[in-house]
């Protein structure tokens, strides 16, 4: 009796406590996501008055005019194609020297510190200095290599360029997530196949990939949806008189344009809820296709 | 060690080096043009790698146009404030999320998860929009509004708590300390290294970020560094110098820490994993 009644006061407790403590996230949760989210979905149908003052409910007129809109088309095209260079390429390159920095070799923690670098500096700086490199008349890299490159007012590769930027500043990133990973598979698994004589890159394809699929993964679904938002490099970079700006803005920067320089924050919901939407189905689809690569101990 | 070996292990070390030196080849570009007169910047026949003088000129300009240490106060009392809420709410939700069972605790932190998984943009024009209902654009506290609470504080904070041994907490209760007390006294104290990695987290993501002080501090005396660069980026096009100057005086502070507590910050950023 006396024990069910300690339990009793045990279970009340806990249900005290653990209300009391989780109270403020809980209530700033609710205050800063989910209210704000709410909003936005019905804003997103919604007329914004003059000056950003007043919401008509107008239906799914802004999402008729989205699906009809080619600046929003080429905004998702741009963003997909962002999207498509810049997370592959820092993933590879980043799981390659993660692996070489995972031997046991002299000045590793320099390697890594240096690889690291640009995800402390401010993304504003990292923009302004490589929209100085990639200069087309003064810029370092023209010069050395004695090209004349447009690199970001060329319409064609000026995306790609900014990709390259972005995968710059995320190799290091990457890099420290992989090699958290890297040691967790035990040494004896490289050195029983040495035994059985494989070469480097049979252990990289039969052990590594297997054993750290599931921090690739993880580093796969974080990186597409943080590319899927990317902003910072394309507003620091593009000029609004920059003949590539079409072709490299992406959704979020429209979702910007429209909602803080434009005032529209009807339409610039309707832009940020479609992108909320491109997101969750690659994301669901990626959780899906993950039983065929990732596996879990 | 065999030939084969000693010449796979020089290989590996040429990569490095190579991959290392183009890493920071735009740090060494910025460093460069920063102690360049225009001319000498925008010279291309022949190109000009290191300055002839090193001239400060462009250092002298941007710190008389650009009130730097306001900046960093700006900054500063953002990622103060912003480390301090995430700690505590995240540390006590952490703590009753990892080792609490009460009834509602599974709804509650599936929001947590959702939180986590929906892009922060979709919040942006709502939270505006009560920043600018109370009165509140360029404020500290509007800089930090969106980070009162933090979903992924609260995620790993929840996974410290829950990995830390039973017995402690268990003699603390038979002592007859309260949840409460218990939580405060002996279970917060054990999870400070997350503490630490939650507290870089916080500081370096509210450093970075550019946009929401773009929106909510437009004023020139609540700028902070990020939104600042960007701003003074219009009024400078093509005064190479100046630009470089300013952002290396914008970086110099978070890299300084970044080589003084690497560990810390690596550790921080690596058991965090989820940047949205």
């Amino acid at each position: 009796m006396k024990q069910q009644n300690l339990r009793h006061t045990t279970t009340r407790n806990a249900f005290f406590w653990g209300w009391v403590l989780i109270l403020p996230t809980m209530v700033g949760l609710v205050i800063l996501n989910i209210y704000p989210m709410i909003k936005t979905v019905y804003q997103s149908f919604c007329k914004t008055g003059d000056f950003g003052r007043g919401n008509i409910f107008i239906g799914t007129a802004n999402y008729a005019k989205v699906f009809s809109d080619p600046v929003v088309w080429q905004a998702t095209l741009n963003t997909f194609k962002y999207m498509i260079v810049e997370v592959p390429f820092s993933v590879i390159i980043a799981l390659f020297f993660a692996v070489l920095l995972n031997k046991n070799i002299m000045g590793k923690s320099i390697y890594r510190t240096i690889f690291f670098l640009p995800m402390v500096a401010a993304p504003a700086a990292i923009a302004m200095v490589w929209r100085w490199l990639f200069n087309s008349q003064f810029g370092l890299i023209n010069n050395v290599f004695h090209i004349s490159t447009h690199w970001i007012s060329d319409p064609s590769i000026a995306v790609y360029s900014i990709a390259l930027i972005g995968i710059w500043s995320d190799i290091g990133y990457n890099m420290i997530l992989f090699l958290a990973g890297l040691q967790e598979v035990p040494r004896e698994y490289y050195e029983a196949s040495s035994i059985d004589g494989t070469n480097g890159f049979q252990k990289f394809h039969y052990i590594t990939v297997p054993m750290i699929s599931p921090t690739i993964f993880f580093v796969l679904v974080t990186r597409i949806i943080a590319a899927m938002q990317v902003f910072d490099l394309i507003y620091m970079i593009m000029d609004r008189s920059n003949p590539a700006l079409s072709k490299t803005q992406s959704l979020v920067y429209l979702f910007y344009q429209y909602s803080f320089v434009q005032k529209n924050f009807g339409y610039g919901s309707t832009i940020v809820v479609l992108l909320l939407m491109f997101i969750m189905v690659i994301t669901v689809f990626q959780m899906f296709a993950q039983k065929k690569w990732v596996h879990y101990n | 060690m065999t030939r084969q070996k000693r010449i796979t292990s020089l290989i590996i070390h040429i990569v490095l080096i190579v991959a290392s030196l183009t890493m920071l080849v735009p740090f060494f570009w910025m460093f460069l043009t920063s102690f360049k007169t225009i001319t000498e910047s925008t010279q291309v026949d022949p190109f000009v790698i290191f300055p002839k003088t090193w001239s400060t000129d462009a250092y002298k300009k941007v710190l008389n146009t650009m009130n730097f240490l306001l900046l960093y106060k700006n900054t500063i009392l953002m990622i103060f404030f912003r480390i301090v809420c995430a700690v505590v709410t995240s540390s006590m939700a952490g703590y009753a999320f990892g080792r609490l069972k009460f009834k509602g605790s599974g709804i509650a932190f599936s929001l947590v998860l959702f939180q986590m998984m929906i892009p922060s943009q979709i919040f942006i024009i709502p939270q505006y929009q009560m920043i600018s209902k109370m009165g509140l654009p360029n404020t500290t506290f509007a800089l930090v509004f969106p980070g009162l609470v933090s979903a992924f504080g609260t995620f790993l904070m929840r996974q410290a708590y829950k990995i830390l041994p039973k017995d402690l907490e268990e003699a603390a209760r038979l002592d007859g300390l309260n949840i409460g007390k218990t939580f405060v006294l002996i279970m917060a104290p054990l999870t400070k290294s997350n503490t630490i990695a939650l507290s870089i987290f916080t500081a370096v993501f509210a450093y970075k970020e550019l946009m929401w002080p773009m929106i909510v501090n437009t004023d020139k005396n609540s700028l902070v560094l990020a939104s600042a660069l960007a701003k003074m980026q219009g009024q400078y096009t093509s005064h190479y110098p100046e630009l470089m100057a300013a952002s290396l005086i914008a970086c110099i502070p978070m890299i300084l820490l970044y080589l003084v507590f690497q560990k810390q910050f690596v550790e921080g950023i690596a058991t965090s994993g989820v940047k949205f």
